[in-house]
């Protein structure tokens, strides 16, 4: 696993169909918690579909689930998850004067989580 | 009730040049007596007028908000604070709508045309007029780049060209159909960001030209009889040697009533320069052929030194102007309708070209020979903002103010136009009265407005009479709106909300279905859900057609 | 399915900016459900099959405890009459009219008025006000753009419709064959489901977006760029100089953009980028660009708020007048370093999008909700107020994302009020309370 990879927060379908019916609902939470991983990174560190990681940024650190993609989908190095309270909680409140936080391309650390 | 006692009355519509007189208010209208307990304001060494009526401005909708929008810079140094019971907001030359509202009040009028909303956009500027307060405002739509329109004309269809435009303006609660730059918008979003320059050249995709866009909508706003003839801003706005299409487009009204908008832009000549022609002054033919001509009448559109914003739907011109002042810039296409072109400026009296511009609107109002017919703008924000308007009274009515100023100005330029001649002519008071509120309410249609005879809508400024004329008009002692004292001794007393003027024309509703398969094929909105709903009109007046006001007062009376 | 149905044809989706308003949809009044909206993608189809039902959810909550809507006004009016520098935030899935009211409110307690438009599309709005914008409504797009560039987002699965009904398949008066006659561009640092779509899909390194817009202003405007710019971006000096041609060789060009420009390195210098690129390309063509709102009526938000107070957001009224600047009357910030000391959140979700400084801040100031459902803010508010959701319930005023007002058609009744009563109802007990705008006292110091 690299040092650090870059997170980028979007909307997914999925995420916003199920938010229509709520957000504290399982659907709603899972989507948003799933972080996609290149596939060829996963398995090196004996990483699964479905395992727990944490990911960890300089303002915060939370734990999802992963899924691996294809390089095509998703380059080495990169990693992809749909909006929600988790990837929130892994931006800086600084928004340089902007009013934005930095939501995308957060650069985080990523760990296997064991149990 | 109101009885405004020994007030020196300026009401040009009526013959009343300056004479004491009361003027008594009763339930929002103008009446000739009331009963003694009525409210006495006394009036003595005050002149009286009816309130303004500023028949060509920008003031709200789409544009105008993406002006707003645009120039922070301008808003921060002009801020409006607000009061126990008015709202607070911003100013500079695109003014946030409340504060709109209110100084347009403080200047003692309480009427405002915005003269150019694309149809699309009308609920959009029904809903920021409805955040305007105390005046009363209207709108034109934006017509002369319909495409519907454009080829229903093509084909001769001239039957349905007249209701498809009573319907989109009944169904857009306009007052008129504006013009502008007609058949340009075609080659600007067609053809690259081409433009058109002739009248009888090929609109681009049709066969048509501007020349047939403008006859046929002449024509047809004169067959339905709406109150105000067809509002046009003629192509080549700014360009030199311009005055001759300007002249051809007012040839075009033969036999009908058309308004030529701030005529000013549209009065140069041009002689031959090193890379391109110089524009000189032909005021003189303009406002010759104003004079002589009872079917025209025109607004000014006077440059006032200093900033403003240029915001017009001639896309072409606002993008050229852009590139030479390497300012910011918006373009806002609206499909099948219009687009438009916005841009801070400013007018410097040291530039040739502005101090010509400048010189050549105090030509036209000093060589007007009939005041009804050539009104008073600015084509505020375009030449300037309407708080430049008390400025440009003292222009007028101040000789020697006039003469100081053109000592400012670039010579060159001066030299160019009747001015440096020795147009000495001030406007009086009634002048004033005439081209700030009788002459566009007149121009308007709007039989209760910018007078004060019985019947008249309870609209009145009252004026501490001052040498300076500026300062004069720059601070109303009182101003009434519909029999309300909202402005006493300079200060506001009270809310209200002004109505909304609009058209209702007839046509025949068959047209519908000639329309409705045009926005199935080709609008991203739904035919359904164009038309704007009655709701959103708020206290309104529909001003009535010819026809609509024959048929009131029928055989049987009325 | 019960006998007692009702069509509304030509209703309006409110889920996101494309706010389309060819919705025929099917309403069950018995069930209090609508069960079939046609041409409605599939967020669209969530969005009308999750909100109506029987709502059994209390009018209000205050403090956790179950309350009647009077007494939650009643208990917001106090809060906010009290606070010194109250924020109302949100706004971007309510109507107009309720948007009109809380910058009412924000104007007669001296508050801090922002919306969503400050963590999503502000970046946009503050190039704008040092750019410009060439634009256009989404019907020119669809009628005459023969070129459609997609940058920094993935409307596949954000804004379905964008690519049906207004670009990509829409057939058009010039562009009679749809797709056929278009050439499709998506930019973006993943090989989104959008890129599906696209006959060229251009990937740049996360955080250089920026650098590869500049490279396609030089190249448009005939400069040399070195060829070290792919090692910087990703992307070869070839791939864009072929891009830049086509750019300005294409009769209409679009440029629809997304986040990916704004919530990353650069904010508003990667929107002014792309601005100033689509204005320089407007010296050989036509060419606009169009950010790509998010939620239904956050346009409609940035223009109330703009034709009030002058300013799109992040307004503060403190002073008796609007005040604008970004960084410091917007709410990440006012939140993050603490300065708000009471917040009335209408339809939006801070406690789950925020960063965690700005939550935690409000979790120690009393804090006011208005919202249909229960979301991570309502449960940390101290008054919690139901409301009816708008276009499904209630009537009134949305902007697309192109600025195009349409009216809504709502589909059933609901037991709540609407945003914009409880707004106007709070605003009139403040009145109460203050006995009229708060003026600020100024004095020389």
């Amino acid at each position: 696993m690299p040092e650090t990879m870059t997170l980028i927060g979007g909307r997914s379908s999925r995420q916003g169909t199920s938010l229509c019916a709520s957000k504290l609902e399982a659907e709603y939470i899972e989507g948003t918690s799933t972080v996609g991983m290149n596939a060829a990174e996963m398995s090196p560190v004996g990483l699964q579909d479905g395992d727990p990681v944490r990911l960890r940024s300089a303002s915060g650190e939370v734990d999802v689930r992963c899924k691996g993609r294809t390089t095509k989908d998703l380059s080495p190095g990169l990693l992809f998850i749909a909006y929600g309270p988790l990837s929130s909680r892994l931006m800086a409140s600084d928004t340089a004067g902007s009013g934005m936080p930095i939501s995308k391309h957060i650069e985080v650390t990523v760990e296997p989580v064991s149990g | 009730m109101l009885h405004i006692a020994n007030g020196r009355v300026y009401d040009p519509a009526n013959g009343i040049d300056g004479e004491v007189r009361d003027i008594y208010v009763a339930n929002g209208k103008i009446v000739s007596d009331v009963p003694p307990e009525a409210r006495r304001i006394d009036a003595k060494g005050l002149v009286i007028m009816p309130g303004g009526v500023d028949i060509h401005c920008h003031i709200a909708g789409p544009k105008v908000n993406l002006a707003r929008k645009l120039q922070p810079e301008d808003h921060r140094h002009d801020v409006h604070p607000r009061t126990a019971f008015t709202r607070s907001g911003v100013g500079g030359t695109v003014p946030s709508t409340f504060t709109t509202g209110y100084r347009y009040a403080l200047l003692g009028y309480t009427t405002a045309m915005e003269a150019a909303v694309p149809p699309i956009g009308a609920r959009h500027t029904l809903e920021e007029f409805h955040d305007t307060p105390v005046i009363d405002k209207g709108f034109y739509i934006l017509m002369g780049n319909n495409v519907l329109l454009y080829k229903l004309l093509e084909k001769g269809r001239r039957e349905e060209f007249r209701d498809a435009l009573a319907w989109w303006l009944a169904a857009t609660k306009a007052y008129t159909a504006k013009l502008v730059n007609p058949g340009g918008d075609e080659a600007w979003k067609g053809r690259r960001n081409a433009n058109i320059t002739k009248l009888d050249e090929k609109i681009e995709s049709f066969e048509l030209t501007p020349r047939q866009v403008i006859g046929a909508m002449i024509e047809a706003v004169d067959e339905l009889g709406l109150p105000h003839p067809a509002h046009i801003h003629c192509n080549n706005l700014g360009h030199s040697g311009n005055y001759a299409s300007t002249l051809e487009t007012m040839r075009i009204a033969e036999g009908h009533r058309a308004h030529i908008a701030h005529i000013q832009f549209h009065s140069y000549g041009e002689v031959p320069g090193k890379s391109s022609h110089n524009p000189t002054s032909r005021a003189k033919e303009i406002a010759e052929y104003v004079n002589t001509h009872p079917n025209i009448s025109a607004d000014v559109g006077q440059v006032m030194f200093g900033k403003s914003t240029i915001m017009t739907a001639d896309a072409p011109l606002a993008y050229m102007l852009s590139r030479y002042a390497g300012s910011k810039w918006v373009n806002a296409d609206t499909e099948h309708e219009s687009g438009c072109g916005i841009l801070p400026f400013a007018y410097q009296d040291t530039v040739y070209t502005h101090a010509l511009q400048w010189a050549i609107g105090l030509e036209l109002f000093l060589l007007s020979k009939d005041p009804w017919r050539m009104v008073f703008s600015t084509d505020h924000p375009n030449g300037g903002s309407f708080m430049s308007y008390p400025r440009l009274i003292r222009l007028l009515m101040d000789r020697e103010f006039r003469k100081e100023e053109m000592r400012k100005i670039n010579q060159r330029a001066l030299r160019q136009t009747a001015l440096a001649d020795g147009l000495d002519r001030e406007y009086t008071l009634q002048e004033i009265a005439i081209v700030t509120r009788a002459g566009p309410a007149r121009l308007l249609g709007l039989a209760n407005k910018g007078h004060l005879g019985p019947g008249a809508d309870a609209d009145i400024t009252i004026y501490d009479e001052d040498e300076d004329k500026e300062r004069m008009f720059g601070a109303p002692r009182h101003v009434i709106k519909d029999g309300q004292v909202i402005i006493e001794d300079h200060e506001f007393r009270a809310e209200h909300q002004g109505r909304m003027l609009h058209v209702s024309p007839d046509y025949d509703p068959k047209i519908v279905e000639v329309i409705r398969p045009f926005f199935e094929d080709y609008y991203s909105i739904r035919f359904n859900n164009y038309a704007v709903d009655d709701s959103y009109l708020g206290p309104h007046e529909v001003i009535p057609t010819l026809k609509q006001r024959a048929a009131a007062s029928g055989p049987g009376g009325g | 399915m019960s006998n007692n149905i009702r069509i509304i044809n030509d209703a309006t989706c409110t889920f996101c900016g494309c706010v389309c308003d060819d919705m025929n949809l099917t309403v069950d009044l018995d069930a209090h459900k609508i069960t079939k909206a046609e041409n409605a993608c599939v967020l669209g189809r969530a969005w009308f099959k999750e909100h109506g039902g029987n709502e059994n959810r209390p009018f209000a909550l205050i403090e956790g405890r179950e309350a009647s809507t009077e007494e939650a006004i009643e208990a917001s009016a106090q809060i906010l009459a009290k606070a010194r520098f109250p924020l109302i935030y949100g706004l971007s899935d309510t109507t107009c009219e309720a948007q009109r009211q809380a910058v009412a409110i924000a104007d007669m307690i001296g508050g801090n008025i922002d919306t969503t438009t400050s963590v999503c599309h502000g970046p946009s709005g503050m190039a704008f006000e040092g750019v410009g914008e060439s634009t256009a409504t989404l019907g020119e797009i669809r009628n005459r753009a023969d070129l459609l560039v997609f940058w920094g987002g993935n409307p596949a699965e954000s804004h379905p419709r964008l690519f049906t009904r207004y670009t990509v398949t829409a057939k058009g008066m010039y562009v009679p064959n749809g797709r056929k006659d278009r050439t499709v561009v998506l930019v973006d640092v993943r090989r989104s489901p959008s890129a599906a779509v696209a006959d060229i899909f251009v990937q740049v390194k996360p955080q250089r977006d920026f650098e590869v817009l500049w490279a396609l202003r030089a190249l448009v405007k005939g400069r040399r760029v070195d060829p070290g710019i792919e090692q910087v971006t990703g992307v070869s000096l070839a791939t864009l100089e072929d891009l830049a041609q086509r750019m300005k060789n294409c009769r209409f060009g679009a440029l629809l953009f997304g986040m990916g420009l704004t919530m990353t390195r650069g904010r508003h210098f990667n929107s002014g980028a792309l601005l100033a690129l689509a204005t320089d390309l407007n010296e050989y063509t036509h060419f606009v660009a169009k950010p790509v709102r998010g939620h239904g009526n956050v346009t409609g938000a940035d223009n109330v708020v703009s034709w009030q107070t002058g300013f799109p957001f992040g307004v503060n009224l403190g002073r008796g007048y609007p005040r604008f600047n970004p960084g410091e009357f917007t709410s990440v910030d006012l939140l993050g370093r603490g300065e708000a000391d009471a917040a009335l959140i209408i339809a939006a979700d801070p406690a789950a999008n925020f960063p965690q400084s700005a939550i935690e801040h409000l979790r120690r100031i009393p804090v006011i909700v208005l919202d249909p459902k229960t979301t991570h803010t309502s449960k940390l508010a101290r008054v919690a107020i139901t409301t009816a959701t708008y276009g499904i319930n209630v009537p009134g005023t949305v902007y697309r994302m192109d600025d195009v007002a349409i009216s809504l058609r709502p589909a059933l009744p609901s037991p709540y009020p609407s945003d914009e009563e409880v707004l106007t109802r709070i605003k009139e007990r403040v009145r109460e309370l203050l006995g009229g705008n708060r003026v600020p006292a100024m004095s020389a110091a």
